[in-house]
């Protein structure tokens, strides 16, 4: 699962399209992980300009 | 809000906004959502974008341009300095936006249109029947209403998530998704009518920095790395660009913090769907090499208008009819740039420093008269040929073709 520093991410959105399964969202201002799709690839982490998002094993 | 509309618009960006526009002049009757409460806000943008090409749509305003910008530097990493006029540098010189005013007069221009206009509104399904889209389904204020259009466009941005719920792939490759940050600074002494762009694997891997200025001692200081040389702690864009701002602006005061994201990759292989048609950031169609994504918005949004338009008129909205828009975008002046700039992206991103600084040294050198995209490919690649290596045959093939 990926978990979201809230304190800081920007809600940018650059990690959503990298998502192969679909699993993120940008609702409003705040970044939304289904967790029933997350696979937990930790390619969103890679693409975060802020280091916002980390893997949560 | 009615329940029906002619055209549905998700997102409320230039893209967006200029269909809804377009559409709205023509008569039909449109409305466009915003998930967020205040379009144009947050930026994401380096707010950048050629003189000509945006005077194609809107005749320029003090109220929402910056600055004018009359030259380029390009400083290579051994930090030779290029300086290049508006002949060379081609559209890169041009307007730096104030993107809050400018995305908000856009919109003002869709509602005087006769658009209608939902902020905070969310998109959070389509209304798909045998594989047709005809509408969404609307989150606001905490109910959720079905809308149903003739058309739907999806506007909704690097984001994008609308398409994809369609069942259009618009995953976009780690390597080729440029994660950015950015700072307005002020408080520093920047030449008010000069951008620059600094290349470098220790500056910028797989990417650049610029300093766009916004006026007297102000400016956007930002960077775009390529998505798969960042990604962990002291190597993400925020600490290049700390790194760059430290030593460039050490009495810079920062006023706002920016990040995003821009695909660097080719646009989606369909931009159209049955009921669908997919525009600006959404349809991956960023410029590649530059990340300027502007003026591509404005152009597709406004070419899917005018699709909808006759489409509509036809009572045919299906995927061949709506094939035209993106025909008509592929071929255009737009579609031929990314093409091309795909090509030399590609190589762009392969290169050492020392390519670089040879590159850029023989540029310098070039005959301003000659400055064509041709002959600056020719003369780069006879100056380095290990630059035409890099390429391989199929490389070079395929950028002579694209140009």
């Amino acid at each position: 699962m990926i978990s979201v520093r809230r304190d800081i991410c920007a809600y940018c959105g650059c990690c959503i399209s990298v998502c192969p399964e679909g699993a993120l969202e940008l609702i409003d201002a705040y970044l939304d992980v289904d967790a029933n799709t997350c696979i937990t690839c930790g390619i969103c982490v890679r693409a975060c300009p802020l280091g916002a998002l980390e893997v949560k094993k | 809000m009615k329940s029906t509309y002619d055209m549905l618009v998700i997102g409320a960006g230039p893209a967006g906004a200029f269909a809804a526009k377009t559409a709205a002049e023509k008569g039909l009757s449109v409305l466009m959502v915003e998930k967020r409460p205040a379009p144009g806000a947050p930026v994401r943008c380096a707010e950048g974008v050629g003189k000509e090409l945006l005077r194609e749509f809107m005749k320029p305003d003090e109220r929402w341009v910056a600055a004018e910008i009359e030259r380029a530097h390009l400083i290579a990493p051994d930090g030779f300095r290029m300086e290049m006029n508006p002949e060379k540098a081609g559209s890169e010189v041009g307007y730096v936006l104030h993107r809050k005013v400018f995305d908000r007069e856009l919109v003002w221009q869709a509602a005087a249109a006769g658009s209608d206009i939902m902020v905070k509104t969310r998109a959070c399904s389509p209304v798909m029947e045998n594989g047709v889209v005809k509408g969404a389904l609307l989150e606001y204020n905490g109910t959720v209403t079905e809308v149903r259009a003739g058309v739907t466009i999806a506007a909704d941005g690097v984001e994008s998530k609308f398409a994809r719920w369609c069942g259009v792939n618009t995953t976009v490759p780690l390597r080729e998704m440029e994660t950015c940050a950015q700072y307005l600074m002020t408080g520093s002494d920047i030449d008010p009518h000069a951008t620059e762009f600094f290349a470098g694997n220790d500056v910028a891997p797989g990417g650049y920095v610029w300093i766009f200025p916004k006026g007297e001692k102000t400016a956007n200081v930002g960077i775009g790395i390529g998505g798969d040389r960042g990604g962990k702690p002291g190597i993400r864009p925020i600490d290049y660009l700390n790194r760059f701002v430290k030593q460039h602006f050490p009495n810079g005061k920062t006023i706002e913090l920016i990040a995003g994201g821009v695909s660097i990759c080719k646009p989606l292989e369909s931009t159209v769907a049955d009921g669908l048609m997919i525009v600006g950031d959404a349809a991956r169609v960023s410029d590649p090499l530059t990340g300027g994504g502007i003026y591509n918005a404005l152009y597709t949004g406004k070419t899917a208008g005018e699709v909808a338009v006759d489409s509509l008129a036809k009572g045919d909205v299906s995927r061949k009819a709506l094939m035209k828009y993106d025909e008509t975008w592929r071929a255009s002046y737009m579609g031929k740039a990314l093409e091309r700039n795909y090509q030399i992206k590609e190589v762009f991103v392969k290169l050492t420093d020392d390519d670089l600084n040879s590159i850029i040294h023989s540029v310098a050198k070039m005959n301003m008269s000659e400055f064509n995209t041709l002959s600056l490919i020719k003369n780069i690649i006879t100056a380095n040929p290990k630059v035409a290596m890099k390429l391989g045959k199929a490389g070079l093939k395929s950028l002579i073709d694209s140009i």
